[in-house]
Protein backbone atom coordinates (compact mmCIF):
# COMPACT_ATOMS: atom_id res chain seq x y z
CA UNK A 1 0.00 0.00 0.00
CA UNK A 2 1.42 3.34 -1.10
CA UNK A 3 0.21 5.36 1.89
CA UNK A 4 2.42 8.31 0.97
CA UNK A 5 0.67 8.58 -2.39
CA UNK A 6 -2.80 8.39 -0.80
CA UNK A 7 -1.78 11.17 1.52
CA UNK A 8 -0.40 13.21 -1.38
CA UNK A 9 -3.64 12.87 -3.38
CA UNK A 10 -5.71 13.63 -0.29
CA UNK A 11 -3.64 16.70 0.57
CA UNK A 12 -3.78 17.89 -3.05
CA UNK A 13 -7.57 17.71 -3.06
CA UNK A 14 -7.86 19.40 0.32
CA UNK A 15 -5.56 22.23 -0.74
CA UNK A 16 -7.70 22.77 -3.83
CA UNK A 17 -10.63 23.09 -1.45
CA UNK A 18 -8.87 25.56 0.79
CA UNK A 19 -7.80 27.61 -2.19
CA UNK A 20 -11.42 28.09 -3.17
CA UNK A 21 -12.80 28.53 0.33
CA UNK A 22 -15.34 31.07 -0.84
CA UNK A 23 -17.15 28.80 -3.26
CA UNK A 24 -16.40 25.49 -1.58
CA UNK A 25 -17.31 26.29 2.02
CA UNK A 26 -18.92 29.66 2.48
CA UNK A 27 -21.32 29.46 -0.42
CA UNK A 28 -22.90 26.05 0.41
CA UNK A 29 -23.10 26.89 4.10
CA UNK A 30 -24.69 30.24 3.33
CA UNK A 31 -27.26 28.85 0.92
CA UNK A 32 -28.22 26.07 3.32
CA UNK A 33 -28.53 28.58 6.13
CA UNK A 34 -30.95 30.54 4.01
CA UNK A 35 -33.29 27.56 4.19
CA UNK A 36 -33.27 27.77 7.99
CA UNK A 37 -34.07 31.42 7.86
CA UNK A 38 -36.81 31.14 5.25
CA UNK A 39 -38.37 27.78 6.10
CA UNK A 40 -37.45 27.56 9.73
CA UNK A 41 -37.95 31.06 11.04
CA UNK A 42 -40.25 32.76 8.55
CA UNK A 43 -42.56 30.04 7.22
CA UNK A 44 -41.91 27.50 9.95
CA UNK A 45 -43.55 29.64 12.59
CA UNK A 46 -46.84 29.18 10.71
CA UNK A 47 -46.51 25.41 10.37
CA UNK A 48 -47.40 23.31 13.35
CA UNK A 49 -45.00 20.79 14.78
CA UNK A 50 -44.21 17.68 12.76
CA UNK A 51 -44.47 14.55 14.87
CA UNK A 52 -43.65 16.51 17.99
CA UNK A 53 -40.69 18.43 16.56
CA UNK A 54 -40.81 22.10 15.61
CA UNK A 55 -40.75 22.56 11.84
CA UNK A 56 -37.47 24.50 11.87
CA UNK A 57 -35.72 21.70 13.74
CA UNK A 58 -37.48 19.02 11.69
CA UNK A 59 -35.91 20.15 8.41
CA UNK A 60 -32.33 20.36 9.75
CA UNK A 61 -31.30 16.71 9.15
CA UNK A 62 -32.88 16.74 5.70
CA UNK A 63 -31.10 19.96 4.76
CA UNK A 64 -27.76 18.61 5.92
CA UNK A 65 -28.40 15.44 3.92
CA UNK A 66 -29.26 17.48 0.83
CA UNK A 67 -26.07 19.44 1.19
CA UNK A 68 -23.99 16.29 1.68
CA UNK A 69 -25.47 14.55 -1.35
CA UNK A 70 -24.90 17.54 -3.61
CA UNK A 71 -21.44 18.42 -2.31
CA UNK A 72 -20.09 14.87 -2.22
CA UNK A 73 -21.14 14.24 -5.80
CA UNK A 74 -19.93 17.60 -7.05
CA UNK A 75 -16.60 17.51 -5.22
CA UNK A 76 -15.62 13.98 -6.09
CA UNK A 77 -16.74 14.23 -9.70
CA UNK A 78 -14.87 17.47 -10.27
CA UNK A 79 -11.81 16.15 -8.45
CA UNK A 80 -11.27 13.28 -10.88
CA UNK A 81 -12.79 14.90 -13.98
CA UNK A 82 -10.52 17.94 -13.90
CA UNK A 83 -7.21 16.05 -14.27
CA UNK A 84 -8.82 14.07 -17.09
CA UNK A 85 -9.87 17.32 -18.72
CA UNK A 86 -6.50 19.08 -18.35
CA UNK A 87 -4.43 15.98 -19.00
CA UNK A 88 -2.64 15.97 -15.64
CA UNK A 89 -4.10 12.50 -15.08
CA UNK A 90 -1.03 11.18 -16.92
CA UNK A 91 0.95 11.60 -13.75
CA UNK A 92 -1.46 9.60 -11.64
CA UNK A 93 -1.71 6.83 -14.23
CA UNK A 94 2.06 6.57 -14.53
CA UNK A 95 2.64 6.61 -10.77
CA UNK A 96 3.04 3.45 -8.71
CA UNK A 97 -0.45 3.74 -7.25
CA UNK A 98 -3.22 1.17 -7.39
CA UNK A 99 -6.87 1.86 -8.19
CA UNK A 100 -7.70 1.46 -4.51
CA UNK A 101 -5.19 4.14 -3.55
CA UNK A 102 -6.51 6.57 -6.15
CA UNK A 103 -10.07 6.05 -4.89
CA UNK A 104 -8.97 6.39 -1.26
CA UNK A 105 -7.26 9.70 -2.04
CA UNK A 106 -10.01 11.30 -4.09
CA UNK A 107 -13.08 9.84 -2.40
CA UNK A 108 -11.51 10.19 1.04
CA UNK A 109 -10.94 13.90 0.44
CA UNK A 110 -14.41 14.48 -1.02
CA UNK A 111 -16.09 12.67 1.87
CA UNK A 112 -13.99 14.56 4.43
CA UNK A 113 -15.06 17.87 2.92
CA UNK A 114 -18.71 16.80 3.05
CA UNK A 115 -18.50 15.74 6.69
CA UNK A 116 -16.85 19.05 7.60
CA UNK A 117 -19.51 20.99 5.68
CA UNK A 118 -22.28 18.95 7.31
CA UNK A 119 -20.93 19.69 10.76
CA UNK A 120 -20.54 23.41 10.00
CA UNK A 121 -24.17 23.56 8.87
CA UNK A 122 -25.25 21.63 11.95
CA UNK A 123 -23.53 24.17 14.19
CA UNK A 124 -24.95 27.05 12.14
CA UNK A 125 -28.46 25.55 12.39
CA UNK A 126 -28.21 25.38 16.14
CA UNK A 127 -28.06 29.18 16.19
CA UNK A 128 -31.44 29.43 14.47
CA UNK A 129 -33.40 26.47 15.75
CA UNK A 130 -33.28 24.10 18.67
CA UNK A 131 -31.41 21.03 17.44
CA UNK A 132 -31.33 17.91 19.55
CA UNK A 133 -29.22 14.86 18.75
CA UNK A 134 -30.55 11.69 20.32
CA UNK A 135 -27.96 9.31 18.89
CA UNK A 136 -24.70 11.15 18.17
CA UNK A 137 -22.92 7.94 17.15
CA UNK A 138 -25.54 7.03 14.56
CA UNK A 139 -25.75 10.62 13.43
CA UNK A 140 -22.03 10.57 12.64
CA UNK A 141 -22.28 7.09 11.14
CA UNK A 142 -25.05 8.14 8.72
CA UNK A 143 -23.18 11.35 7.92
CA UNK A 144 -19.97 9.48 7.17
CA UNK A 145 -21.51 6.58 5.25
CA UNK A 146 -23.62 8.87 3.09
CA UNK A 147 -20.67 11.15 2.42
CA UNK A 148 -18.56 8.20 1.32
CA UNK A 149 -21.33 6.63 -0.76
CA UNK A 150 -22.09 9.82 -2.69
CA UNK A 151 -18.42 10.68 -3.07
CA UNK A 152 -18.06 7.27 -4.71
CA UNK A 153 -21.01 8.12 -6.94
CA UNK A 154 -19.38 11.45 -7.76
CA UNK A 155 -16.14 9.68 -8.62
CA UNK A 156 -18.05 7.47 -11.06
CA UNK A 157 -19.73 10.51 -12.59
CA UNK A 158 -16.34 12.20 -12.93
CA UNK A 159 -14.97 9.19 -14.77
CA UNK A 160 -18.01 8.85 -16.98
CA UNK A 161 -18.42 12.50 -17.93
CA UNK A 162 -16.97 13.67 -21.21
CA UNK A 163 -17.70 17.34 -20.65
CA UNK A 164 -18.61 19.80 -17.96
CA UNK A 165 -22.22 19.54 -19.02
CA UNK A 166 -22.41 15.83 -18.23
CA UNK A 167 -20.68 16.53 -14.95
CA UNK A 168 -23.67 18.64 -13.89
CA UNK A 169 -26.25 16.27 -15.31
CA UNK A 170 -26.54 13.76 -12.47
CA UNK A 171 -26.52 16.27 -9.60
CA UNK A 172 -28.95 18.56 -11.38
CA UNK A 173 -31.39 16.08 -12.88
CA UNK A 174 -31.33 13.29 -10.35
CA UNK A 175 -29.88 14.18 -6.99
CA UNK A 176 -31.41 17.61 -6.44
CA UNK A 177 -35.00 16.62 -7.41
CA UNK A 178 -34.81 13.35 -5.50
CA UNK A 179 -33.58 15.07 -2.36
CA UNK A 180 -36.30 17.71 -2.58
CA UNK A 181 -38.87 14.93 -2.94
CA UNK A 182 -37.15 12.73 -0.39
CA UNK A 183 -38.76 14.12 2.72
CA UNK A 184 -36.42 16.98 3.54
CA UNK A 185 -39.30 19.37 4.08
CA UNK A 186 -42.09 17.00 5.10
CA UNK A 187 -42.84 13.72 6.77
CA UNK A 188 -44.06 10.98 4.46
CA UNK A 189 -47.08 10.63 6.72
CA UNK A 190 -48.23 14.05 5.48
CA UNK A 191 -48.64 12.61 1.95
CA UNK A 192 -51.70 10.86 0.47
CA UNK A 193 -51.22 7.03 0.48
CA UNK A 194 -50.51 6.83 -3.27
CA UNK A 195 -47.74 9.43 -3.19
CA UNK A 196 -46.36 7.92 -0.05
CA UNK A 197 -45.89 4.61 -1.89
CA UNK A 198 -44.32 6.36 -4.86
CA UNK A 199 -41.98 8.27 -2.58
CA UNK A 200 -40.73 5.03 -1.05
CA UNK A 201 -39.14 4.26 -4.43
CA UNK A 202 -36.87 7.22 -3.89
CA UNK A 203 -33.65 5.92 -2.30
CA UNK A 204 -32.88 9.28 -0.75
CA UNK A 205 -35.96 8.93 1.49
CA UNK A 206 -34.13 6.19 3.37
CA UNK A 207 -31.01 8.28 3.89
CA UNK A 208 -32.91 11.28 5.19
CA UNK A 209 -35.20 9.19 7.34
CA UNK A 210 -32.33 7.37 9.03
CA UNK A 211 -30.42 10.56 9.58
CA UNK A 212 -33.43 12.30 11.06
CA UNK A 213 -34.02 9.37 13.38
CA UNK A 214 -30.53 9.85 14.85
CA UNK A 215 -31.65 13.39 15.80
CA UNK A 216 -35.27 13.09 16.94
CA UNK A 217 -36.02 9.36 16.97
CA UNK A 218 -38.75 9.87 14.38
CA UNK A 219 -38.50 8.18 11.00
CA UNK A 220 -40.53 7.45 7.88
CA UNK A 221 -39.03 4.00 7.46
CA UNK A 222 -37.33 1.75 9.97
CA UNK A 223 -33.74 2.67 10.83
CA UNK A 224 -32.48 -0.79 9.99
CA UNK A 225 -33.82 -0.43 6.45
CA UNK A 226 -32.21 3.00 6.18
CA UNK A 227 -28.85 1.67 7.24
CA UNK A 228 -29.17 -1.28 4.89
CA UNK A 229 -30.04 0.98 1.95
CA UNK A 230 -27.06 3.19 2.67
CA UNK A 231 -24.74 0.21 2.77
CA UNK A 232 -26.22 -1.30 -0.39
CA UNK A 233 -25.74 1.97 -2.22
CA UNK A 234 -22.15 2.14 -0.99
CA UNK A 235 -21.43 -1.39 -2.14
CA UNK A 236 -22.99 -0.83 -5.56
CA UNK A 237 -20.78 2.22 -6.09
CA UNK A 238 -17.71 0.31 -4.98
CA UNK A 239 -18.53 -2.52 -7.38
CA UNK A 240 -18.95 -0.10 -10.29
CA UNK A 241 -15.62 1.56 -9.52
CA UNK A 242 -13.92 -1.80 -9.25
CA UNK A 243 -15.28 -2.65 -12.71
CA UNK A 244 -14.11 0.68 -14.11
CA UNK A 245 -10.56 0.13 -12.99
CA UNK A 246 -10.57 -3.49 -14.03
CA UNK A 247 -11.54 -2.59 -17.57
CA UNK A 248 -9.67 0.72 -17.65
CA UNK A 249 -12.86 2.40 -18.89
CA UNK A 250 -12.31 6.10 -19.68
CA UNK A 251 -8.97 5.97 -17.90
CA UNK A 252 -6.71 3.92 -20.11
CA UNK A 253 -6.89 3.52 -23.84
CA UNK B 1 25.56 -2.61 -20.97
CA UNK B 2 22.50 -4.35 -19.52
CA UNK B 3 19.05 -3.43 -20.80
CA UNK B 4 17.10 -1.34 -18.32
CA UNK B 5 13.96 -1.49 -20.44
CA UNK B 6 12.93 -4.45 -22.57
CA UNK B 7 9.96 -4.13 -24.86
CA UNK B 8 9.02 -7.55 -26.17
CA UNK B 9 6.69 -8.01 -29.11
CA UNK B 10 4.37 -5.20 -28.08
CA UNK B 11 1.31 -4.46 -30.21
CA UNK B 12 -1.43 -1.96 -29.69
CA UNK B 13 -4.77 -1.79 -31.40
CA UNK B 14 -7.05 0.97 -30.14
CA UNK B 15 -10.77 0.44 -29.63
CA UNK B 16 -11.33 2.34 -32.86
CA UNK B 17 -9.55 -0.48 -34.68
CA UNK B 18 -6.46 1.62 -35.39
CA UNK B 19 -3.25 -0.34 -34.94
CA UNK B 20 -0.70 2.04 -33.49
CA UNK B 21 2.05 -0.51 -32.85
CA UNK B 22 2.73 -3.95 -34.19
CA UNK B 23 5.29 -6.34 -32.79
CA UNK B 24 7.71 -3.80 -31.35
CA UNK B 25 10.91 -5.17 -29.81
CA UNK B 26 13.24 -2.69 -28.21
CA UNK B 27 15.97 -2.72 -25.57
CA UNK B 28 17.13 0.43 -23.87
CA UNK B 29 20.53 0.24 -22.22
CA UNK B 30 21.22 1.61 -18.79
CA UNK B 31 22.82 5.03 -18.79
CA UNK B 32 22.35 5.85 -22.46
CA UNK B 33 20.50 8.60 -24.23
CA UNK B 34 18.19 6.98 -26.72
CA UNK B 35 16.45 9.09 -29.32
CA UNK B 36 13.23 7.80 -30.78
CA UNK B 37 12.55 9.40 -34.11
CA UNK B 38 9.48 9.12 -36.22
CA UNK B 39 7.01 11.24 -38.10
CA UNK B 40 3.75 12.30 -36.48
CA UNK B 41 1.44 9.37 -35.83
CA UNK B 42 4.21 6.79 -36.11
CA UNK B 43 3.53 5.45 -32.61
CA UNK B 44 6.19 7.20 -30.52
CA UNK B 45 3.86 8.45 -27.82
CA UNK B 46 1.85 5.22 -27.78
CA UNK B 47 5.05 3.27 -27.16
CA UNK B 48 6.11 5.60 -24.35
CA UNK B 49 2.65 5.50 -22.81
CA UNK B 50 2.66 1.70 -22.83
CA UNK B 51 6.06 1.56 -21.13
CA UNK B 52 4.92 4.08 -18.50
CA UNK B 53 1.62 2.29 -17.83
CA UNK B 54 -0.72 4.95 -19.20
CA UNK B 55 -1.91 2.80 -22.09
CA UNK B 56 -2.44 -0.95 -21.92
CA UNK B 57 -0.69 -3.00 -24.58
CA UNK B 58 -2.92 -5.31 -26.64
CA UNK B 59 -0.15 -7.85 -26.81
CA UNK B 60 3.41 -8.35 -25.62
CA UNK B 61 5.23 -7.34 -22.47
CA UNK B 62 7.48 -4.65 -21.09
CA UNK B 63 10.01 -5.01 -18.34
CA UNK B 64 11.49 -2.02 -16.58
CA UNK B 65 14.57 -2.46 -14.37
CA UNK B 66 13.81 -6.19 -14.31
CA UNK B 67 10.15 -5.80 -13.33
CA UNK B 68 7.17 -6.57 -15.54
CA UNK B 69 5.28 -3.31 -15.93
CA UNK B 70 1.86 -4.91 -15.38
CA UNK B 71 2.33 -7.57 -12.71
CA UNK B 72 5.00 -5.59 -10.83
CA UNK B 73 3.77 -2.15 -11.80
CA UNK B 74 4.89 -0.49 -8.59
CA UNK B 75 8.54 -1.38 -8.95
CA UNK B 76 8.49 -0.75 -12.70
CA UNK B 77 6.81 2.65 -12.54
CA UNK B 78 8.90 3.80 -9.57
CA UNK B 79 11.95 3.66 -11.82
CA UNK B 80 10.45 5.96 -14.45
CA UNK B 81 9.93 9.70 -14.68
CA UNK B 82 7.80 10.94 -17.56
CA UNK B 83 7.83 14.38 -19.14
CA UNK B 84 4.75 14.56 -21.35
CA UNK B 85 4.54 16.35 -24.64
CA UNK B 86 1.75 18.73 -23.66
CA UNK B 87 2.17 21.32 -20.92
CA UNK B 88 -0.26 19.57 -18.60
CA UNK B 89 0.00 21.20 -15.19
CA UNK B 90 -2.33 22.25 -12.40
CA UNK B 91 -2.32 25.93 -13.22
CA UNK B 92 -3.47 27.13 -9.79
CA UNK B 93 -0.88 25.20 -7.81
CA UNK B 94 2.47 26.63 -6.77
CA UNK B 95 5.70 25.29 -8.23
CA UNK B 96 6.84 24.04 -4.85
CA UNK B 97 3.56 22.26 -4.10
CA UNK B 98 3.32 20.51 -7.43
CA UNK B 99 6.87 19.11 -7.36
CA UNK B 100 6.37 17.84 -3.81
CA UNK B 101 3.04 16.35 -4.87
CA UNK B 102 4.77 14.40 -7.65
CA UNK B 103 7.29 13.07 -5.18
CA UNK B 104 4.56 11.99 -2.78
CA UNK B 105 2.56 10.36 -5.57
CA UNK B 106 5.52 8.08 -6.23
CA UNK B 107 5.58 7.11 -2.58
CA UNK B 108 8.77 8.93 -1.68
CA UNK B 109 9.02 10.61 1.75
CA UNK B 110 9.43 14.38 1.83
CA UNK B 111 12.91 15.62 0.99
CA UNK B 112 13.00 19.37 0.72
CA UNK B 113 16.74 19.50 0.14
CA UNK B 114 16.42 17.27 -2.92
CA UNK B 115 13.45 19.17 -4.36
CA UNK B 116 15.37 22.40 -3.84
CA UNK B 117 18.35 20.94 -5.70
CA UNK B 118 16.22 20.03 -8.71
CA UNK B 119 14.50 23.40 -8.79
CA UNK B 120 17.85 25.15 -8.65
CA UNK B 121 19.25 22.96 -11.42
CA UNK B 122 16.31 23.84 -13.61
CA UNK B 123 16.49 27.55 -12.73
CA UNK B 124 13.09 27.48 -11.07
CA UNK B 125 14.11 28.10 -7.50
CA UNK B 126 13.17 31.79 -7.43
CA UNK B 127 9.77 30.82 -8.86
CA UNK B 128 9.03 28.20 -6.23
CA UNK B 129 6.15 30.11 -4.67
CA UNK B 130 4.68 31.30 -7.95
CA UNK B 131 1.49 29.93 -9.33
CA UNK B 132 2.11 27.78 -12.37
CA UNK B 133 -0.15 29.86 -14.59
CA UNK B 134 2.23 32.80 -14.16
CA UNK B 135 5.18 30.86 -15.61
CA UNK B 136 6.42 31.21 -19.17
CA UNK B 137 6.25 28.29 -21.60
CA UNK B 138 9.91 27.43 -21.12
CA UNK B 139 9.52 27.46 -17.35
CA UNK B 140 6.49 25.21 -17.54
CA UNK B 141 8.48 22.78 -19.65
CA UNK B 142 11.28 22.78 -17.08
CA UNK B 143 8.73 22.38 -14.30
CA UNK B 144 7.45 19.22 -15.99
CA UNK B 145 11.01 17.93 -15.94
CA UNK B 146 11.32 18.84 -12.26
CA UNK B 147 8.10 16.93 -11.52
CA UNK B 148 9.37 13.92 -13.44
CA UNK B 149 12.66 13.99 -11.51
CA UNK B 150 11.01 14.56 -8.14
CA UNK B 151 11.03 10.87 -7.21
CA UNK B 152 14.64 10.27 -8.24
CA UNK B 153 13.91 8.00 -11.21
CA UNK B 154 16.59 5.93 -12.95
CA UNK B 155 14.89 6.41 -16.30
CA UNK B 156 13.54 9.60 -17.77
CA UNK B 157 11.20 9.81 -20.73
CA UNK B 158 11.13 13.11 -22.53
CA UNK B 159 8.36 13.31 -25.09
CA UNK B 160 9.30 16.19 -27.39
CA UNK B 161 11.11 18.12 -24.65
CA UNK B 162 11.98 21.10 -26.81
CA UNK B 163 8.79 21.43 -28.84
CA UNK B 164 7.81 25.09 -28.89
CA UNK B 165 10.91 26.17 -26.98
CA UNK B 166 13.06 28.95 -28.37
CA UNK B 167 16.63 28.33 -29.50
CA UNK B 168 18.31 29.62 -26.38
CA UNK B 169 16.08 27.65 -24.06
CA UNK B 170 16.55 24.58 -26.21
CA UNK B 171 20.28 24.80 -25.64
CA UNK B 172 19.61 25.21 -21.93
CA UNK B 173 17.46 22.09 -22.07
CA UNK B 174 20.25 20.15 -23.73
CA UNK B 175 22.58 21.15 -20.90
CA UNK B 176 20.01 19.95 -18.39
CA UNK B 177 19.68 16.61 -20.19
CA UNK B 178 23.44 16.16 -20.40
CA UNK B 179 23.65 16.90 -16.68
CA UNK B 180 21.09 14.22 -15.90
CA UNK B 181 22.93 11.75 -18.05
CA UNK B 182 26.10 12.52 -16.11
CA UNK B 183 24.14 11.63 -12.96
CA UNK B 184 23.54 8.19 -14.46
CA UNK B 185 19.94 8.64 -15.53
CA UNK B 186 18.90 6.71 -18.62
CA UNK B 187 17.15 9.06 -21.01
CA UNK B 188 14.72 8.27 -23.79
CA UNK B 189 13.66 11.22 -25.86
CA UNK B 190 11.39 11.63 -28.80
CA UNK B 191 11.95 14.61 -30.94
CA UNK B 192 11.14 16.31 -34.17
CA UNK B 193 14.41 18.20 -34.10
CA UNK B 194 16.70 15.69 -35.62
CA UNK B 195 19.71 17.86 -34.88
CA UNK B 196 18.82 17.28 -31.25
CA UNK B 197 19.11 13.52 -31.64
CA UNK B 198 22.24 13.96 -33.67
CA UNK B 199 23.79 16.11 -30.99
CA UNK B 200 22.80 14.17 -27.90
CA UNK B 201 21.84 10.58 -28.53
CA UNK B 202 24.05 7.55 -28.10
CA UNK B 203 21.63 5.44 -30.06
CA UNK B 204 18.83 6.24 -32.41
CA UNK B 205 15.67 4.28 -33.07
CA UNK B 206 13.38 5.06 -35.94
CA UNK B 207 9.72 4.17 -35.70
CA UNK B 208 7.53 4.21 -38.78
CA UNK B 209 3.89 3.19 -39.06
CA UNK B 210 3.94 1.44 -35.68
CA UNK B 211 7.08 -0.60 -36.22
CA UNK B 212 10.71 -0.06 -35.28
CA UNK B 213 12.55 0.02 -38.59
CA UNK B 214 16.00 0.77 -37.29
CA UNK B 215 17.98 0.85 -34.04
CA UNK B 216 21.60 1.76 -34.32
CA UNK B 217 24.41 3.52 -32.54
CA UNK B 218 24.25 7.05 -33.82
CA UNK B 219 27.84 7.27 -35.03
CA UNK B 220 27.56 3.88 -36.69
CA UNK B 221 24.34 4.89 -38.33
CA UNK B 222 25.92 8.01 -39.67
CA UNK B 223 28.80 5.98 -41.02
CA UNK B 224 26.69 3.21 -42.42
CA UNK B 225 24.06 5.25 -44.08
CA UNK B 226 26.12 8.38 -44.35
CA UNK B 227 27.21 9.62 -47.69
CA UNK B 228 29.93 12.12 -48.18
CA UNK B 229 30.01 14.69 -50.88
CA UNK B 230 33.14 16.16 -52.38
CA UNK B 231 32.46 19.64 -53.67
CA UNK B 232 34.93 21.24 -56.06
CA UNK B 233 34.91 24.99 -56.66
CA UNK B 234 36.00 25.42 -60.25
CA UNK B 235 38.44 28.09 -61.37
CA UNK B 236 36.52 28.70 -64.58
CA UNK B 237 32.82 27.81 -64.98
CA UNK B 238 31.90 24.86 -67.18
CA UNK B 239 28.94 24.71 -69.53
CA UNK B 240 28.90 20.94 -69.82
CA UNK B 241 30.87 18.13 -68.28
CA UNK B 242 33.97 17.38 -70.34
CA UNK B 243 34.04 13.95 -71.98
CA UNK B 244 35.85 11.31 -69.97
CA UNK B 245 34.18 12.31 -66.71
CA UNK B 246 30.82 10.67 -67.40
CA UNK B 247 31.69 7.54 -65.42
CA UNK B 248 32.00 9.48 -62.16
CA UNK B 249 28.38 10.53 -61.66
CA UNK B 250 29.36 14.13 -61.21
CA UNK B 251 26.77 16.83 -60.78
CA UNK B 252 27.47 20.24 -62.23
CA UNK B 253 25.82 23.14 -60.46
CA UNK B 254 23.46 25.30 -62.58
CA UNK B 255 25.94 28.17 -62.59
CA UNK B 256 28.69 25.82 -63.72
CA UNK B 257 30.98 26.81 -60.86
CA UNK B 258 30.81 23.71 -58.69
CA UNK B 259 31.14 20.00 -59.24
CA UNK B 260 29.70 17.64 -56.68
CA UNK B 261 30.87 14.06 -56.32
CA UNK B 262 28.93 11.78 -53.97
CA UNK B 263 30.65 8.75 -52.50
CA UNK B 264 30.01 6.10 -49.93
CA UNK B 265 32.25 6.33 -46.87
CA UNK B 266 31.96 2.64 -46.06
CA UNK B 267 33.03 1.31 -49.45
CA UNK B 268 36.69 0.41 -49.75
CA UNK B 269 37.25 2.45 -52.86
CA UNK B 270 35.76 5.88 -52.76
CA UNK B 271 36.90 6.62 -56.30
CA UNK B 272 38.39 9.95 -55.31
CA UNK B 273 41.86 9.26 -56.68
CA UNK B 274 40.50 8.13 -60.03
CA UNK B 275 38.26 11.18 -60.17
CA UNK B 276 41.10 13.58 -59.47
CA UNK B 277 43.27 11.90 -62.11
CA UNK B 278 40.50 12.11 -64.69
CA UNK B 279 39.86 15.77 -63.80
CA UNK B 280 43.48 16.56 -64.47
CA UNK B 281 43.45 14.72 -67.79
CA UNK B 282 40.32 16.62 -68.75
CA UNK B 283 42.04 19.88 -67.86
CA UNK B 284 39.54 20.88 -65.17
CA UNK B 285 41.20 23.02 -62.52
CA UNK B 286 39.68 23.97 -59.20
CA UNK B 287 40.36 26.63 -56.62
CA UNK B 288 39.03 24.85 -53.54
CA UNK B 289 37.53 21.58 -52.42
CA UNK B 290 35.56 20.48 -49.39
CA UNK B 291 33.63 17.44 -48.22
CA UNK B 292 30.16 17.42 -46.69
CA UNK B 293 28.61 14.67 -44.65
CA UNK B 294 24.92 13.85 -44.76
CA UNK B 295 23.14 14.64 -41.52
CA UNK B 296 20.89 12.38 -39.52
CA UNK B 297 18.06 14.37 -40.97
CA UNK B 298 18.96 13.32 -44.51
CA UNK B 299 19.20 9.73 -43.34
CA UNK B 300 15.86 9.98 -41.63
CA UNK B 301 14.11 11.56 -44.57
CA UNK B 302 15.58 8.83 -46.77
CA UNK B 303 14.19 6.11 -44.50
CA UNK B 304 10.76 7.68 -44.38
CA UNK B 305 10.69 7.97 -48.14
CA UNK B 306 11.70 4.35 -48.55
CA UNK B 307 9.02 3.21 -46.13
CA UNK B 308 6.41 5.22 -47.99
CA UNK B 309 7.22 3.50 -51.27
Amino acid sequence: MNIVAVRALFAFEMSRWRRTLMQSVISPVLSTSLYFVVFGAAIGSRISEVEGVSYGAFIVPGLIMMLILAQSTANASFGIYFPRFTGTIYEILSAPVSALEIVLGYVGAAATKSVILGLIVLVTASFFVEVRIAHPFWMLAFLLLTSIAFSLLGFIVGLWAEGFEKLQLIPLLIITPLSFLGGTFYSLNMLPPFWKTVTLLNPIVYLISGFRWSFYEISDVSVGVSLLMTLVFLLVCLAVIWLIFKTGYRLKA
Amino acid sequence: MPAIISVIDVSKTYASGFTALHGVDLDINEGEIFALLGPNGAGKTTLINIICGIVNASFGSVSVAGHDNVTEFRAARSAIGLVPQELTLDMFESVWATVNFSRGLFGKPKNHAYVEKILRQLSLWDKKDSRILSLSGGMKRRLLIAKALAHEPRILFLDEPTAGVDVELRRGMWDVISGMRADGVTIILTTHYIEEAELMADRVGVILKGGIVLVERKDELMRKLGRKMLVLDLQSPLVTLPAGLDAHNLVLSPDGKHLTYTFDTKSERTGITALLNDLRSAGVTFSDLRTEESSLEDIFVDLVKKAAQ
